[in-house]
């Protein structure tokens, strides 16, 4: 009775999911099997092309950047935010919500103006005289990795902001009477307590950006494609539904992959687990 | 503990690397010139006027909110249920199911947007407001499930058994004992799947069709063509948005719960 309640409950949503993710997202990758030149024939071309393994690389590349620096600056504010006074903590939370809540297109969008030809930047090296003629700095690996580090931050920092103040303050004041350094401390306490909720932004990081469309096709153009600009480009430009499956699947398997095998380590390194 | 002055130092400039793109953003839109430029020179507020003088900008905003409210809307509709089952019949059901509520967010939104035009929009020739209507509450369908979820954990099954007991019906047991009990849950995956929905790219993205589209696709199609302040000022119209929905969290569930 109680069984078949559940499943009646449960029905419409596991039905949604069934029929709008799982049938065509599997749709999707199951055409890139179906194809008549060959078994794996559309990996191998993808494979085969020097710039889509470039778009490839460059795609791993800008993802694992981004989320090494988004962890670093997301640790140490969110380590200075936990300890914070109750007014300043309500401040700075709300520094990294306003942006968190923007959308990725207006936050992107915000760097144009930033690194554009009549930019900031431009401006202030043009009145100080360092330069004579703007400077191009969008359509570079470094404009789309400035501005999914600018994307990913405020979620690093929420995430660890609530790990860390998790962290019992016995352990932290128990480090520090028995004469640990504040660094040390840091280090050697709070960072490894820390890990798994690092693991786990950082997951968040690394698929987000790896998955990205908005940024890369606002600040790197054609020059700097990701794979979600090529995707949508294979998809919608040059019509070759085959190739763009091809990329959605390898996108799929690596995410998917990436999750798991995060996860799991995340669960190993979890000090208060064992 | 003292907190390392330099750290702190180091909090402030990340501070100003989170606020200030956002502030120049609005001072941009208040240019006088023909192009995006920070600081702006001389102040003039037409590109606010032009926004709605632009006819894709107004039917994409309204398309957008529509999206945002019936996508969530449904996706709360089958998803409060599920999330209730779950917890309720954690033992009589199996466990794998709670992940198929996980899958949304494994699935890269590009892909899900790419793969639900092939088989909705021209599989089935789906209109395309249908299509990304689905894709909207597929997308946040899962904040419905486990954020009303985690609020439902927290809720002790025992209160509904008494009311039952007590010989209240079901039905009208979980509209007046065991909704008021997740309500804060519930608003709060209201608001997260809200500005997923109006903020989403990667969905839409290939769900538009001849006349319909929604506003980040809009501003993404109006910057391929133009590069006037018109884009600064409907970013600043949406930072608007993010200033009312975020006074709602502050005054429902205050800001830091979105920390835990």
């Amino acid at each position: 009775m109680n069984r078949r309640l559940g499943w009646a409950l449960a029905a419409p949503a596991t039905i949604g999911v069934v029929l709008f993710l799982i049938s065509p997202v599997a749709a999707t990758i199951a055409t890139t099997f179906a194809e008549p030149k060959g078994f794996l024939a559309p990996y191998i071309a993808y494979f085969a092309s020097g710039f889509r393994r470039a778009v490839l690389v460059r795609t791993l590349e800008i993802a694992v950047i981004t989320t090494v620096i988004s962890v670093a600056i997301g640790f140490l504010a969110a380590y200075v935010i936990a300890q914070a006074p109750r007014r300043a903590k309500g401040l700075l939370i709300i520094c990294a919500v306003f942006p968190l809540l923007t959308g990725v297109v207006v936050r992107s969008f915000a760097w144009l103006i930033i690194l554009g030809k009549n930019g900031i930047f431009n401006s202030i090296l043009l009145a100080t005289g360092i330069i004579h003629q703007p400077l191009s700095m969008l359509y570079s690996e470094g404009a789309v990795i400035v501005a999914m580090v600018y994307l990913f931050v405020p979620l690093m920092i929420l995430t660890l902001v609530g790990v860390l103040e998790s962290i019992p303050d016995d352990l932290i004041q128990a480090s520090v009477s028995l004469g640990a350094k504040p660094a040390a401390t840091l280090f050697q306490v709070i960072l490894p307590l820390a890990t798994p909720g690092l693991i786990v932004g950082a997951v968040l990081v690394f698929t987000g950006s790896f998955t990205s469309y908005a940024t890369p096709q606002l600040l790197g153009g054609d020059s700097q494609m990701m794979m979600g600009t090529l995707l949508y480009q294979q998809a919608m430009v040059t019509f070759d539904w085959v190739s763009a499956s091809t990329i959605a699947a390898i996108m799929v398997v690596l995410t998917i992959g990436i999750v798991f095998f995060m996860t799991r380590l995340a669960r190993r390194l979890n000090p208060m687990a064992a | 503990m003292r907190t390392n002055p330099l750290l702190i130092a180091f909090t402030a400039l990340v501070m100003v690397f989170l606020v200030a793109p956002l502030v120049i953003v609005i001072g941009s839109s208040l240019s006088d010139t023909s192009f995006l430029t920070f600081p702006p020179r001389g102040l003039t507020l037409k590109w606010f006027a032009n926004v709605f003088e632009v006819d894709a900008f107004r039917t994409t905003m309204l398309t957008s909110f529509e999206l945002g409210v019936f996508g969530t809307g449904l996706s709360l509709l089958v998803g409060i249920p599920a999330a209730y089952a779950l917890n309720r019949f954690r033992i009589e059901l199996p466990k794998w199911l709670s992940s198929v509520f996980v899958l949304p967010v494994l699935v890269p939104e590009i892909v899900l947007g790419f793969s639900l035009m092939k088989s909705l929009t021209i599989g089935l020739s789906m209109p395309y407001f249908t299509a990304m209507l689905i894709g909207h509450a597929i997308l946040v369908l899962p904040y419905a499930v486990r954020v009303v979820g985690a609020s439902l954990a927290a809720f002790d099954f025992s209160i509904e058994d008494a009311a039952i007991s007590l010989g209240s019906p079901p039905l009208k047991t979980f509209f007046t004992v065991v909704l008021p009990n997740i309500r804060s849950g519930v608003i709060a995956a209201f608001i997260l799947a809200f500005i997923t929905s109006i903020n989403d790219v990667s969905v839409s993205l290939f769900l538009t069709g001849p006349g319909i589209s929604t506003l980040p696709i809009q501003i993404l199609a109006y910057m391929d063509q133009f590069f006037d302040p018109t884009v600064a000022a409907v970013s600043a119209l949406l930072m608007l948005v993010t200033v009312v929905v975020m006074a709602g969290v502050e005054a429902t569930l205050g800001l830091t719960f979105l920390t835990k």
